[in-house]
């Protein structure tokens, strides 16, 4: 609908726009700005949309009440773990799916597939059972191990393939026909070329494990184990009633620097999701 | 994909499978036998090898534990005694007699409805928005998509801080004259919260899908339409829902599996309260194994689980055939 319009339509549809952004931005702007306040003005009626009297102390009391630093340490090297690992296994899987040709190729696909079908959070009573059994509860492997090999990974490989499937295949011939091996050809052709996919497929799987919290919860039981949107939750007094400028505090610490990058890079964000939901 | 296109953009048409017609001839003695590691050979392992990782993960951490749930759901496992014992069809007969059951079920049905519902018409309101020439469109793209990448569990603290009894809604309402409810606490209100919430949390990305997908539908349609005098409305209904229908396909079934999938919203708004009214699925199997560790029932109730998922599945594949328009 690229048509040109009137300059009222404009300033009506600005208006529009403009109150229909209020319950995007606000709560994040509500967050910011009451981990600021002292907590005898986060209730203060009539509501403050700025601090008159700043405090940093809530910012302080994050790191008192729980290793907060270590559980952001958790959660930023799972994060960045298990997006290296999924796409060397979703480039390399998605790949072979679309570009070379082996016996099985299109059952092994199907069964491969099969992990788009199921949500993790119906395997996760067997895949506690399964880890319990190894001794790794209350360890980051189940965080690490399953996001890179299992249902997480798939749509990952899905995306690579499709990625692959419409690269035309020229360049690689050409390669292959100078003595390039298989590897080397993936390596040094396939590779480079695939870097709109392989950003969109790291940006969902940075988020994903960034967001995880109910493997978290189900598999980490102590506080220095914890990563952050379960570490969160937990700065409760003692009867268990939220301590609201201290969770707010550690929540704009855990939001914001995300949202930093993604001002930043939004374009590359939007359009590598978009994408990926076009191809997929 | 700019760089694609100049690099390797001519004459593309050969199908993409690529390998078979430029094999390099291996080191071939002139009438000798030949080598078993002839490049087809070496090609398909390159092939197993690489899809190995992926393959392996898929059998240990889909396959097996999917066959393992339905195993598991004729056991009890009493982790403290450290005892498995076979039950039988019991925990079937469980799900039978749970008289929770059909609250947690009417609560996952009414989430995955509303939420679906206000999710796809605001993305599809906020894309058409965003798709007139307007300046500054960038930046109001940006803000709604900026709660995607706020961390879920802060989105939602905020949120249950806004929603309180005396929380910054109310105060807000309070200052138009209008005595708001405690959102969290009812049990229409609460459903209400949680998909409100998550909406916004989400409704980003669906946006950009149909973003795309409406920069996709060719403008001389609507000069054709307009020439013809049909409205606005006329032209919305008649040309672009139908062109972008894959689009919204694809959008609702994101969509309607990562509703069955929602769990922190409601671990950190509601408990699944009051009562069973905002109890969805997988936070009741969250409770029944990981809180009373009753992990064979929480097996069953993942099967259940499973079952709708993949119900939902075929069924929206089936729409497909009838509801999406198709070009060719």
């Amino acid at each position: 609908m690229n048509r040109d319009i009137s300059r009222r339509t404009k300033l009506v549809l600005y208006g529009v726009l403009m109150v229909l952004c209020i319950p995007f931005v606000f709560p994040t702007w509500w967050m910011v700005t009451s981990s600021l306040k002292p907590i005898a003005d986060i209730f203060a009626f009539p509501p403050q949309l700025w601090p008159t009297d700043v405090q940093f102390d809530a910012y302080q009391r994050v790191f008192e009440l729980q290793p907060f630093e270590r559980q952001y340490f958790n959660s930023l090297y799972i994060a960045l773990i298990v997006t290296v690992g999924t796409l060397a296994v979703s480039a390399l899987s998605g790949y072979a799916f679309a570009r070379i040709r082996f016996r099985g190729q299109n059952v092994l696909f199907l069964v491969v597939l099969a992990g788009l079908l199921i949500p993790s959070e119906v395997t996760i009573v067997p895949l506690f059972q399964m880890f319990f059994k190894l001794g790794l509860v209350d360890t980051h492997w189940p965080l690490i191990l399953v996001p890179i090999l299992g249902a997480p990974s798939v749509l990952a490989t899905f995306i690579m393939r499709q990625f692959f499937i419409s690269l035309p295949g020229e360049l690689e011939e050409a390669a292959r026909v100078d003595g390039l091996g298989r590897f080397a050809t993936f390596w040094k052709i396939a590779l480079p070329l695939s870097r709109p996919a392989l950003g969109a497929v790291a940006i969902f799987t940075f988020l994903h494990s960034w967001n995880l919290y109910l493997e978290p919860i189900v598999f980490l039981s102590s506080p220095e184990n914890f990563t952050l949107p379960q570490a969160l939750t937990q700065f409760v007094d003692a009867y268990g009633g939220p301590m609201w400028n201290v969770q707010l505090a550690a929540a704009s610490m855990t939001a914001l620097p995300v949202l930093a990058v993604f001002v930043v890079a939004q374009k590359q964000f939007v359009e590598g999701l978009a994408h990926t939901g076009l191809k997929g | 994909m700019s760089e694609t296109d100049t690099v390797a953009g001519r004459e593309s048409a050969r199908p993409a499978t690529g390998g078979r017609t430029a094999e390099p001839a291996g080191p071939r003695r002139a009438g000798d036998r030949r080598p078993y590691w002839t490049a087809r050979r070496r090609d398909q392992l390159t092939g197993y090898l690489f899809i190995t990782p992926q393959l392996l993960g898929s059998a240990v951490f889909v396959i097996l534990p999917l066959i393992l749930v339905v195993w598991y759901s004729l056991h009890e496992w009493n982790v403290l005694a450290g005892t498995f014992d076979y039950v039988g069809a019991e925990n079937y007969q469980a799900l039978a007699d749970d008289t929770n059951l059909p609250g947690v079920l009417k609560a996952t049905g009414l989430f995955s409805i509303g939420l679906v519902i206000f999710n796809l018409a605001l993305a599809l309101l906020l894309a058409v928005l965003l798709n007139q020439r307007l300046r500054g469109s960038i930046v109001f793209r940006t803000l709604f998509f900026s709660p995607v990448v706020v961390s879920l569990v802060a989105w939602t603290i905020v949120w249950g801080f806004l929603l309180q009894d005396n929380g910054g809604i109310n105060g807000l309402l309070d200052t138009i004259g209008v005595d708001g409810p405690n959102w969290l606490r009812g049990e229409t209100t609460a459903m209400l919260s949680v998909i409100v919430v998550q909406v916004f949390k989400n409704v980003g990305l669906n946006m950009v899908l149909f973003l795309a997908a409406l920069q996709g539908v060719p403008g001389e349609l609507y000069e054709a339409a307009e020439v013809d005098g049909a409205s606005r409305m006329r032209q919305f209904w008649r040309i672009t829902v139908p062109l972008i229908s894959p689009t919204i396909l694809l959008t609702s079934i994101i969509t309607v599996v990562g509703s069955l999938q929602v769990f922190a919203q409601i671990a950190v708004l509601t408990q699944g309260g009051p009562g069973t009214s905002t109890t969805v699925l997988v936070y009741y199997l969250y409770q029944q194994a990981f809180q009373f560790h009753h992990f064979g029932y929480g097996a069953t109730l993942s099967i259940v689980l499973f079952a709708i998922v993949l119900a939902l599945t075929v069924l929206q594949w089936q729409m497909r055939k009838r509801w999406v328009f198709h070009e060719s």
